[in-house]
Order: structure tokens, then C-alpha cells, then sequence
């Protein structure tokens, strides 16, 4: 249980040893031991401070589509080491070993299904993939994504959660930034609505590229957003950095948000939205 | 100017000292050792070729940031006829790590953009060591909305660090300048040439990097984190940047291969530090071929051919 991994390890392990397993979870924010089954319902958000608890694209679905309505595309699509990259561990054994812990096949899922009866396009990131990190099947299968949006004429949603490009595979991951931006721009002159939802963390490449480009832009309360990593701002300026920086809040104030919206009311939303912007049948040029 | 040698380069170095000295013995002295002289020339010639047909990816990587290869402006003035720069992004300020403008390209105009890096320790500051900020995007991207409105191709030279991480870059949102450029890039309805003429790092580059063809100086690189931020995340140690750049595959060489790069451009033997003026005739032959073939295209079949060319970069399996 990653949420206690965290800072004060041994006064945590000690109380990881009094909670039995699976029936409570504590917050990793305000340290609230919570009910199991209350923060499921709550959609994984603190009930005592509103902590969003970081969750898997799955659950995701279940949060913001209808119920059995998500169909999923390209689930087949898998990683294959082009670089045949080495680094402490091998890439094709990162691969292997993230395949078998998240029972995914890649750090985005992605399909089509319906936000209150409207049909949608979604690709969804998965964090628990190293990192929700974007190589050559994360960009492709964002890519084929939009290219359903544009084929169906659906609006399209892309749920964000990614520590940035996935290094271990150097260029060509890099150049995913620039595919799926290409393919939005397509989209966009097609008159196609992409909404983007900012989640806990947004960094890096994944920032720098599709996540910031939505029509709208939502953000969860509290995700950490940006480009560089704080770390890396930290060790560059030499300094501390303020309370709250490249937090939604912060993303809001300086104006790269729409909209920071709680999880529990993101499904309402989402379909408020798209019935403002969007209408069926749009196909998109408005000449 | 000193010059800065690195310890590959030192053989030829010290040869070319060698055959300086001789040369200037035999004026002063007046003495009749030309044969020797050219024995030696041609010894440094071959020597030249040997060392620098064999560098490592960890050795290419150093001469891609040598600290006297020639910058982006350091080839617009030598290409480019009645240039203008052009500054600011009319938001929030100029920034100097990124220029841009408009000129000549023998009989033809075009818009120029590049990242900037300074020689001096002063210069160094003033171009914050080509890492742009959000507005050196944005007043980019302004040349090329400029350069699309009246037609002009538009020229990028790639040259930087990585674009700036700093507390001002994020509230100002450098990942939405990074990603607009991406965006507005991918259907410029005008050819765009990429040109790496140094250190192609990451989103930093790519911010002025998305075009219908990628050519590389041959003494280059270009990937997704530098071989020392690599280094520094794998083993914790950038020393070992060697390693990242084999496991990364950095070089021009490595992205012809990947299919990413379209081009090698090669430089002067030696690198394009040694010859400014050869370097760019070179370049200024090869980007007019390039944009010339551009021309030929339709804007549309133009775009078609942009977004299919990366639509299609990557490698991934179907099981
Ligand atoms: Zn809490």
C-alpha cells in the first residue's frame, strides 16, 4: 500500500501494523485513518481534508462514464523496448514487471463510452505504469484515441496522470509529445471538443503536450501540475519553492486552468460541458 | 579567443601546433622545410578523420556543447541576407534565449527562429545559456503565425539545454507555451525546416522543433532528457553520461536510424567549431535544396504529410 511509503516512516510502519489490511486506508495528507468502504464511496477523496487519493484508470472509468458503457480500443498495444535500453534494471524487465503488478498492458487505457448518455472518447492514464510515463504506446494509442474522436465525431476526454516521457525510451518518446499534439490539431480543425482533465501529478512531457491543450481544462483539487519537476526547480534556483506552487490552485490563479473541479462532481460536469459546447452530429467545420 | 580542447581532440591539437611552430621556424629562419610541412599536414588530415570517425556517442555529446561551435546567429549572419530580428512576444517580455526574424536566404525570404546561446560569461547570462522561458516560445510562435500570413517558409534552428526550469517559467506557464508551439506547429500552413545545429534537449527543443523535415549537423544530439540528466536519474552520478548516451542513443546518427531525423549534415572535419565559414556554406546549400523541394508541395498535401510523418514515429508491438 503505497500511501505508506511516505515521510515518518517508522511511526507509519508501526501503525500500518495496527490497521488491518484493506478494511481502513489512511490519508496521506492529514493522516485520517478512513473507513474502506466510506472512501469508495466518496470517490477516494478524504472526507476530513478533500485529499485526493491517487487511483487507477479503472477506477476512473467507473467514476466519470456510465455504467457498462466503456468499450475498450487498442488494448493489445504493448511495449517493446526499441532501444533495447539499459540502465540499472533492463527496460524490457521494467516492462514485464509493471505489466504483471497493474494487470495493464500500458500507463493509458482508452475506448469509447457515455457520460450521461452522451457518447464520448476517453483515454484515461494510469500512474501505477511507471509512473504513468509516456513512450511509443502511450503516445499511439492517444493518437488512435483521437482518430476515433474524429471518426465518430465524439467529443474527447483525456484523464492526465503522468510523472512526464518515459526516458527509457529517448527520442522516440520525446516525439510522442508531438504526435499526439499533431493529431489534437487535426482534431481541433475539425471542429472536435477535447476536454482535459489535470490529475495528481501532471508533469513533464505530458504537460508540455496534449494535457494543455484542451478546449477545456479541468484540474482535482491539490495536483501537482507542471513542467519541470519541483525537485529540479528547487536544485536550479537554490531556493525554497512557495507554499502551494504548481499546485491546481496555482495552475488556476495564473490562468492554465478552466476550472478546478472536486472528483465527486466531475461526472456532472463533464456532461454539462459537453452539452453547452457540443451537439451530436457535429462534424466538425464550421464553414 | 583561447581555444578549449577536449582530450580527444589533443593529438590533432598538438600536431597543429607542431606544424604552426615549423612554419613559423622556417619564416623566421628562412629555411626550406616545406616538404616536411606537408608531410605533416597531411598526417594531421588523416589523423582527423581517424578520431573523429571513431567518437564515441559520449564524445559526439561533448562536441555537440562545445563551447566554440557555432550558434544560431552565428550562421544567420553568414546565410542570411538583410536580416531583421525581431523581438518580443507582445505578452510579457523578450527573451533572449530564443531569436527570431526575418531575411533573405539567397534569392528567397524566410523567417528564422532559434534558441541562442552566448561566448561570454556576460553573453552566457543575457541568452540564460539558451533555456528559454515561456515567452521565447510564444515570441516564436509569433514569428510563424508572421512568416504563415505572408508566406514566408520558416527556418528553426535547435540548440539548447533544455527550455528553463524556474518558478517564473511555470507561472508562466511554460508546459502550455511548449505545447501550443507542438499544436500550432503541427498545421503552420507554411514549410517548416528543423535544423539541430548543436544540443537538441527534450521538450525544450522540440518547443521550436515540429517541421515537415529534421536535418542534423553531424556532430549533434537530440533526445528526450540530456546523457547527464540521464545519468544523474539512473546512477546518480551525471559523470557517467557516457553510459546514457549509449543506452539513449543520442546522436545524429542514432536518430537517422530511429527514422526520426531525415538528414545528416556533415560538418568540416574537426567539427564545425574549427570552420564557421565552411559550416555554414554547407548548411545554406542543404537547407535551400530542402526548402526547394518543400515548395513543390500544395499547402494541404503539405499538412497531410507533417502530421502523417509523426503519426507514425515510434515503435510498439500488437499482441
Ligand atoms: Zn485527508
Amino acid at each position: 500500500m503505497v500511501w505508506f511509503r511516505r515521510k515518518e516512516k517508522g511511526v507509519l510502519t508501526t501503525e500500518k501494523k495496527q490497521i488491518p489490511d484493506g478494511l481502513w486506508q489512511q490519508c496521506e495528507q492529514c493522516r485520517e485513518i478512513l473507513y474502506r468502504k466510506e472512501l469508495e464511496k466518496n470517490l477516494y477523496v478524504c472526507s476530513k481534508c478533500g485529499n485526493h487519493f491517487k487511483i487507477r484508470s479503472w477506477q476512473y472509468i467507473a467514476i466519470i462514464l456510465d455504467e457498462n458503457s466503456f468499450e475498450e480500443q487498442d488494448s493489445n498495444l504493448q511495449s517493446v523496448d526499441p532501444l533495447k535500453f539499459k540502465g540499472v534494471k533492463k527496460y524490457s524487465d521494467q516492462i514485464k514487471s509493471a505489466v504483471k503488478k497493474t494487470g495493464l498492458n500500458e500507463a493509458v487505457v482508452t475506448g469509447s463510452g457515455k457520460i450521461e448518455r452522451l457518447p464520448v472518447v476517453v483515454a484515461i492514464m494510469d500512474f501505477a505504469f511507471i509512473g504513468g510515463s509516456m513512450g511509443s504506446v502511450v503516445g499511439e494509442k492517444i493518437a488512435r484515441a483521437i482518430e476515433t474522436a474524429i471518426e465518430k465525431k465524439n467529443p474527447l476526454i483525456i484523464v492526465s496522470a503522468s510523472g512526464g516521457a518515459r526516458m527509457m525510451e529517448g527520442a522516440y518518446s520525446l516525439m510522442q509529445m508531438a504526435k499526439t499534439s499533431a493529431l489534437l490539431a487535426k482534431f481541433s480543425d475539425r471542429c472536435g471538443l477535447y476536454i482535459s482533465i489535470l490529475t495528481n501529478p501532471t508533469t513533464g512531457g505530458v504537460t508540455a503536450s496534449f494535457s494543455m491543450l484542451g478546449d477545456v481544462i479541468i484540474a482535482e483539487p491539490g495536483a501537482l501540475i507542471g513542467f519541470a519537476g519541483p525537485r529540479v526547480i528547487k536544485q536550479t534556483i537554490g531556493e525554497d519553492l512557495p507554499e502551494g506552487f504548481q499546485r491546481s490552485e496555482f495552475q488556476l490563479k495564473h490562468g492554465f486552468v478552466d476550472s478546478i473541479i472536486p472528483r465527486t462532481e466531475l461526472k456532472t460536469k463533464l456532461a454539462q460541458i459537453i452539452r453547452l459546447l457540443w451537439s451530436e452530429g457535429d462534424n466538425g467545420s464550421r464553414e | 579567443m583561447n581555444q578549449f580542447v577536449f582530450d580527444f581532440e589533443k593529438p590533432i591539437v598538438e600536431l597543429e601546433k607542431k606544424i604552426e611552430e615549423m612554419r613559423e621556424y622556417a619564416f623566421v629562419e628562412n629555411v626550406e622545410i616545406s616538404e616536411e610541412i606537408a608531410r605533416l599536414e597531411a598526417k594531421a588530415q588523416k589523423l582527423r578523420q581517424e578520431i573523429y570517425a571513431k567518437l564515441s556517442r559520449g564524445q559526439l555529446y561533448q562536441l555537440a556543447k562545445h563551447p566554440q561551435r557555432p550558434y544560431t546567429l552565428d550562421i544567420v549572419e553568414r546565410i542570411i541576407d538583410d536580416f531583421i530580428e525581431l523581438h518580443g512576444d507582445r505578452r510579457f517580455a523578450d527573451d533572449p534565449a530564443i531569436v527570431a526574424g526575418i531575411g533573405m536566404l539567397g534569392e528567397k525570404k524566410v523567417a528564422i527562429i532559434g534558441h541562442q546561446k552566448g561566448r561570454s560569461t556576460k553573453e552566457k547570462l543575457f541568452r540564460n545559456f539558451a533555456m528559454p522561458n515561456p515567452e521565447g516560445y510564444r515570441k516564436a510562435l509569433r514569428i510563424m503565425k508572421l512568416a504563415e500570413k505572408f508566406d514566408l517558409p520558416v527556418l528553426s534552428f535547435l540548440d539548447t539545454p533544455g527550455a528553463y526550469p524556474g518558478i517564473g517559467a511555470e507561472e508562466r506557464g511554460q508546459a502550455e507555451a511548449v505545447a501550443r508551439n507542438l499544436f500550432e506547429m503541427s498545421h503552420l500552413r507554411v514549410p517548416i525546416l528543423i535544423v539541430v545545429i548543436g544540443e537538441g534537449a527534450s521538450g525544450g527543443a522540440l518547443g521550436i522543433g515540429v517541421g515537415d523535415r529534421i536535418i542534423m549537423l553531424e556532430n549533434t544530439w537530440y533526445s528526450v532528457i540530456s546523457p547527464e540528466g540521464c545519468a544523474a536519474i539512473l546512477w546518480r552520478d551525471s559523470s557517467k553520461f557516457n553510459e546514457a548516451a549509449d543506452a539513449m542513443k543520442v546522436t545524429a546518427r542514432d536518430l537517422l536510424e530511429m527514422g526520426i531525423a531525415d538528414e545528416i549534415i556533415k560538418e568540416p572535419v574537426g567539427g564545425a567549431h574549427r570552420n564557421y565559414d565552411e559550416t555554414a556554406q554547407i548548411l545554406k546549400e542543404n537547407i535551400t535544396r530542402h526548402l526547394n523541394e518543400l515548395r513543390q508541395f500544395s499547402k494541404d498535401e503539405l499538412l497531410d504529410k507533417r502530421i502523417e510523418k509523426y503519426r507514425k514515429m515510434g515503435h510498439w508491438g500488437e499482441g
